[in-house]
């Protein structure tokens, strides 16, 4: 699961990917301003949670890069679930399970605990679609991969803020 | 259907972590349980309800998966992430870790121990099963490792009275291992699960096999021997695995554990989905193909995914349980009239 990094020095995969412009901020409607009045969490809230997460790679959000979108953010609050697919910017991306699990790192970090979540490819977007679902879905992979410092700490840099 | 299932009490095992496993002493007094948070603990009855007897703290420096007692209840066996398994020896005022066994190249998923006591396996994401011999002198030595699968190996197991060991892979198969001319060989490899395999349960006689599966499935497997009357083909004395039962459309996510009990004969399972479900087999369904009906069904048994069931080996009905929540519940199973 482990990639080279930002500032690797190898050779970038992808080294002119299509740029892609970033959202505006998310509207607040009458109802949100309502602190009496409940709010579930919506597929916008969940988006813009991962939306800024760094690209592995180059210095953009996985917005700009198109890897996520919020029409592939589907929230169910009432059944506590979330379900994700991202979208690698080329078909042989080794850096798939670092993007995957980031997104997964980053949701199970801002959600509460009941959630179920599911992280997975845009289907047919990757050529090892099925094992890196599969990884990400393996919830004792992850668990063991987030005991790895040095796997953790590449994680925390694509989900730090960028100074 | 719920009050087959009843809650008898709930501990908060293993705080802000995930509780993994849980197994029964061979007496039924104590239950170990371990965690996320590096330790193993032994909990016993207390009046109504339950209480800490013993925290079996730094033997591991990461997670501690799986547990497993020897079958004469004096050792327990501790499988963890940081690649290694720890021997615990009941000593007069509580366990101490004996021996450490090390080998596996990377995390240890679980071990468990042959019925006489002086075999144990492990098996780990380096995807091995390693059987290990037990001597005299509390010296453990491995015997073979076992390279079949292609992938993490999550769970091994042993046949309830024979010398047969049973693997479940990353690699959605089963596989079965005996002694052969002073080796250990794969004797068997059951194909039909379409991804991976967590766990697996002898029913009472071992001929009969439980796998339960990330593709929602619990599949039931029957040993067929050589010369069988039901014409099942064999290949030489190699006894065939045939899956005789396939549960499916019962589970919403992966099904991390399944408990067979050797007192009722009862199937739960334990379900991404935080419920518990138990299955009793129908009493007059063909032993070639049997059917299983669910007795019992509690959709929010924990607050997030359930990890393990456990049947008490001695007290018929009394089910524990755990969950990534890291509580421990103990439920009071009672087998509907009408099944």
């Amino acid at each position: 699961m482990v990639g080279p990094g930002p500032g690797g020095g190898a050779p970038l995969e992808n080294a002119n990917p299509l740029i892609y412009r970033r959202s505006g901020e998310r509207p607040v409607t009458a109802r949100e301003e309502d602190d009496e009045l409940p709010d579930s969490i919506d597929d916008r809230e969940i988006f813009d949670l991962i939306r800024s997460i760094n690209d592995p790679e180059h210095p953009l959000t996985l917005e700009e890069l198109n890897v996520v979108e919020q029409m592939r953010v589907k929230v169910n609050d009432a059944e506590s679930t979330v379900a994700v697919e991202f979208t690698p910017t080329i078909p042989h991306c080794s850096m798939a399970t670092l993007i995957g699990l980031s997104i997964k790192v980053k949701l199970i970090r801002s959600l509460p605990e009941r959630f179920k979540l599911d992280v997975h490819i845009t289907p047919g977007t990757h050529a090892s679609e099925h094992a890196v679902n599969k990884q990400l879905a393996d919830k004792e992979r992850v668990a063991a991969a987030l005991e790895n410092s040095h796997l953790l700490e590449v994680v925390n840099q694509c989900l730090s803020a960028r100074s | 259907m719920k009050e087959a299932l009843e809650l008898l009490g709930r501990v908060p095992a293993h705080p802000e972590s995930r509780c993994w496993f849980l197994a029964w002493s061979p007496g039924g007094a104590l239950l170990a349980s371990c965690g996320g948070d590096r330790v193993v603990r032994l909990w016993g009855r207390e009046g109504p309800g339950w209480c800490c007897r013993a925290v079996l703290g730094e033997g591991h420096q990461r997670t501690v998966r799986r547990v497993a007692w020897s079958p004469c209840g004096s050792y327990l066996a501790s499988a963890s992430f940081d690649a290694t398994t720890c021997i615990w020896k009941k000593q007069e005022d509580g366990f101490e870790c004996v021996t450490t066994l090390e080998g596996h190249e990377n995390e240890v998923k679980s071990v468990a121990w042959a019925p006489s006591g002086t075999l144990l396996a492990t098996c780990s994401r380096d995807k091995s099963v390693w059987v290990w011999e037990v001597d005299e002198e509390e010296e453990y030595e491995c015997v073979s490792v076992l390279n079949s699968h292609t992938q993490d190996v999550k769970h091994v197991v042993w046949h309830p009275n024979q010398e047969l060991l049973a693997s479940a892979s990353y690699d959605d198969t089963v596989k079965l291992y005996h002694e052969e001319e002073d080796d250990w060989v794969c004797c068997a490899t059951l194909e039909g699960h379409e991804s991976t395999v967590w766990s697996l349960a002898f029913d009472r006689s071992g001929e009969r096999l439980a796998s339960c599966s990330d593709d929602k499935t619990v599949r039931v497997w029957r040993r067929y021997k050589p010369g069988n009357e039901e014409g099942v083909a064999c290949s030489g004395t190699d006894p065939t695995w045939k899956c005789v039962c396939n549960l499916s459309g019962y589970h919403t996510r992966t099904i991390y554990d399944v408990a067979w009990c050797h007192l009722t004969g009862a199937l739960a399972t334990a379900c991404g989905d935080d419920a518990i479900r138990v299955f009793e087999e129908s009493p007059s369904s063909d032993p070639q193909q049997p059917t299983f009906s669910l007795a019992a069904h509690v959709p929010r048994a924990h607050s997030q995914d359930v990890n393990c069931v456990a049947w008490n080996p001695k007290e018929p009905g009394l089910l524990a349980s755990c969950s990534d929540d890291g509580e421990i519940a103990f439920w009071k199973y009672q087998r509907p009239e009408v099944c």
